[in-house]
């Protein structure tokens, strides 16, 4: 049985907002009913200010997917279609107390539903004859797009195919299309390891770039000089340059100079993406 | 709130009797029935008593062709993995695409060892083409796997038939009678069933204990090694009391073997049809006829499964669906699948599995209970006809 927070089922429940608006402004209709799951969103909308004045649903899904619908119509009253276009499936999630891992497709169902009402409220298809140029389904088995992997990715902060199943259903019918997730993941991973390697480098002080270094030298250089019974002490860092001691095997091995130049300077550089380089001190 | 437990597929209640039979052997008769004084001796004559009530049930030539092990997944794997390794010469397997996972899942991984499997389909209601399984035995078949029952639609398959055709090609012929058993009449002295699985808490014995019907001159190598336990077919030490359990779970069974097939039958009978004629919108899926006396299987279209049990289980009442949300898999269940049930249906998918414990009044309460639910749900589902059940047009 689904671990389900009291939320989830207050919603499921007794959901808010069932129903079809009459002329709406808008609608949005998402899934279908061989999928497993499908939501209809209806808006009625201040013509003037944007603001969404009503909002009913109506679902085909289980327990989570009637809560997090309900959940949905509940946080988008009262805004502006502006406000409510940076809704994430997180925040229905986060309103909801949290869903299954295995459920969080449901809330992504959700955002889905509010983005597709919000194109049609403003003119835009985004039925799956007219995907935008350059968008390609991925998974055939639940029609899921690249566009839509990559933002449920970005969104959630995924990690794993599994999870970008458990997140869009991608993945989840024949499992052909696994390999094509994974390499939209690796893509975007490594995208952010940039990211995160780029702002380190703009925001380190001094005193983390000495410490970095030192922990650099400490876990990824020592233990192989170890292992042939040598070993290395930091003795100054000057700008680009780390002036480093030899000591054991090290001091006589006849390819010290290949160590110091090439070994350690490149792994320092991996680490603080600078032209950073490593000398000997002689005794 | 009391339980109305219509999930007896999955899982049953220890019988009051059984429990009882067991409870010395949890308690003060600890004794280890391979020990060479009375008081594991003891022991060992309950074990053998248990091994003739389960030889019984079964209808089977003699106990020693019965084998405990710790539950229907051990029982299929030692059947299937026994006959391939006794025969090495032979590199295919034939068995169905509606199986449970113990026997699918194990058949599934049989190629990654270079065996040939064939899976055979069924049809809508549910049944096999036993001209598709003449054409798929070959010489080189090791072993032939088909359930007896189906877990989920209760559809019962010609065994007795199915096993004469693979004898005739010199197959092993082995089924998973897990939910047959004790459910309906089996007498293996008249069949030519090589091996067959059941299980104890399907049949209201305690979970962790299984056992494994080994026909007299049937081929075998034992799946766990060990001790000399189970005549060297099943080595470690035995689980006495559940082993008694289930001795004493398959007397009772016995017994109530024809109340399976007029009290249950008619009580299931009453709630299937309830449910049709009130419920617009409905079907049963899995053949009508040739099915366990119990089960009833049944598909709500517009709305989903998972839904429902939710709903039936905060008034109490215990069922379990097929469809794709309960079980965390993002399809509806392999056997409605194989069946090509409609998605509509498959995904509002509830088995009742019923038992000798269910009362006339649980069966009117989960019938008025079940109506309004359906209705609530459809009222929310975009796909909601706009026929309503009964129960909602005599609304005043």
């Amino acid at each position: 049985m689904w671990d389900y927070s009291a939320k989830v089922m207050d919603h499921f429940r007794h959901p808010r907002n069932v129903g079809e608006i009459d002329n709406p402004d808008a609608v949005g209709e998402i899934g279908n009913i061989v999928c497993g799951d499908a939501l209809k969103l209806t808006l009625k909308i201040d013509r003037s200010t944007e603001k969404i004045l009503d909002a009913k649903f109506q679902t085909f899904g289980c327990g989570s997917a009637i809560a997090s619908s309900s959940a949905l119509t509940e946080m988008i009253k009262g805004k502006t279609l502006d406000e409510a276009s940076k809704i994430t499936n997180k925040d229905i999630a986060d309103y909801l107390d949290g869903l299954p891992e295995e459920k969080m497709h449901c809330s992504v169902m959700g955002m889905e539903a509010l983005e597709a009402a919000i194109n049609n409220y403003r003119g835009i298809t985004t039925s799956s004859r007219q995907r935008p140029e350059g968008e390609k389904i991925i998974c055939r088995c639940f029609g899921v797009t690249d566009r839509k992997i990559a933002q449920v990715i970005e969104m959630n902060n995924l990690t794993a195919v599994d999870q970008v199943t458990n997140y869009t259903k991608a993945g989840g019918g024949c499992g052909q299309c696994r390999p094509q997730i994974e390499a939209i993941l690796a893509e975007i991973l490594k995208k952010e390891r940039e990211k995160k390697q780029s702002l380190l480098r703009k925001k380190m002080t001094n005193l983390e770039r000495i410490r970095l270094i030192q922990e650099t030298l400490e876990k990824e250089i020592r233990p192989y000089l170890q292992a042939d019974g040598g070993d290395l002490e930091l003795v100054d860092i000057d700008g680009h340059t780390v002036y480093i001691r030899l000591i054991g095997t090290c001091q006589s091995c006849p390819s010290m100079d290949f160590t110091i130049e090439t070994f350690i300077s490149q792994k320092l550089r991996q680490v603080l993406h600078e032209d950073i380089e490593a000398k000997k001190v002689e005794e | 709130m009391k339980t109305i437990y219509l999930d007896n597929n999955a899982t049953t209640r220890i019988a009051p009797e059984v429990l009882d039979q067991m409870r010395p052997y949890l308690d003060e008769l600890y004794g280890n029935p391979s020990s060479m004084h009375s008081f594991g001796g003891q022991v060992a004559k309950k074990i053998a008593q248990a091994r003739e009530q389960v030889a019984d049930l079964l209808g089977a030539s003699s106990p020693a062709e019965i084998i405990f092990t710790s539950c229907g997944t051990e029982s299929d794997n030692a059947a299937i993995f026994g006959a391939v390794r006794s025969y090495p010469e032979k590199r295919h397997i034939i068995t169905s695409r509606v199986e449970h996972p113990a026997v699918l899942n194990t058949c599934r991984y049989l190629p990654k060892e270079g065996y040939r499997v064939t899976f055979l389909s069924v049809d809508h209601s549910g049944q096999l083409d036993l001209e598709e399984l003449r054409a798929a035995l070959t010489p080189d078949t090791a072993i032939v796997s088909i359930m007896y029952a189906n877990n989920e639609t209760g559809v019962i398959f010609p065994i007795d038939e199915i096993a004469a055709i693979v004898k005739e090609k010199g197959a092993i012929f082995h089924t998973d009678a897990v939910q047959a058993v004790g459910k309906i009449p089996l007498n293996l002295k008249e069949s030519q069933i090589d091996m067959l699985s059941l299980s104890g808490h399907k049949l209201h014995a305690p979970k962790g204990v299984g056992a494994l019907y080994l026909r007299q001159g049937t081929k075998f190598t034992p799946f766990l090694l060990g001790g000399h336990q189970e005549g060297g077919r099943r080595a470690g030490t035995e689980n006495v009391a559940s082993i008694i359990g289930l001795g004493a779970a398959c007397e009772l069974a016995a017994r109530h073997i024809p109340e399976e097939q007029t009290g249950v039958r008619a009580l299931r009978d009453k709630l299937e049809h309830s449910i049709l004629a009130k419920v617009p919108n409905t079907r049963v899926n899995g053949d009508p006829i040739h099915r366990l006396p119990n089960t009833t299987n049944i598909g709500f279209e517009f709305v989903e499964g998972e839904a429902i049990l939710l709903m039936l289980s905060d008034r109490g009442i215990a069922a379990s669906s097929g469809s794709a949300c309960t079980s965390g898999s993002l399809e509806p269940s392999h056997v409605l699948r194989a069946m090509e049930v409609p998605f509509t249906h498959a995904h509002g998918s509830i088995r009742f599995s019923l038992s000798r414990y269910t009362t006339e009044e649980e069966i009117d309460t989960v019938i008025s209970e079940l109506l309004p639910i359906i209705d609530r749900l459809r009222a929310i589902s975009p796909f909601g006809p706009k026929s309503k059940t009964l129960a909602q047009n005599q609304k005043p």
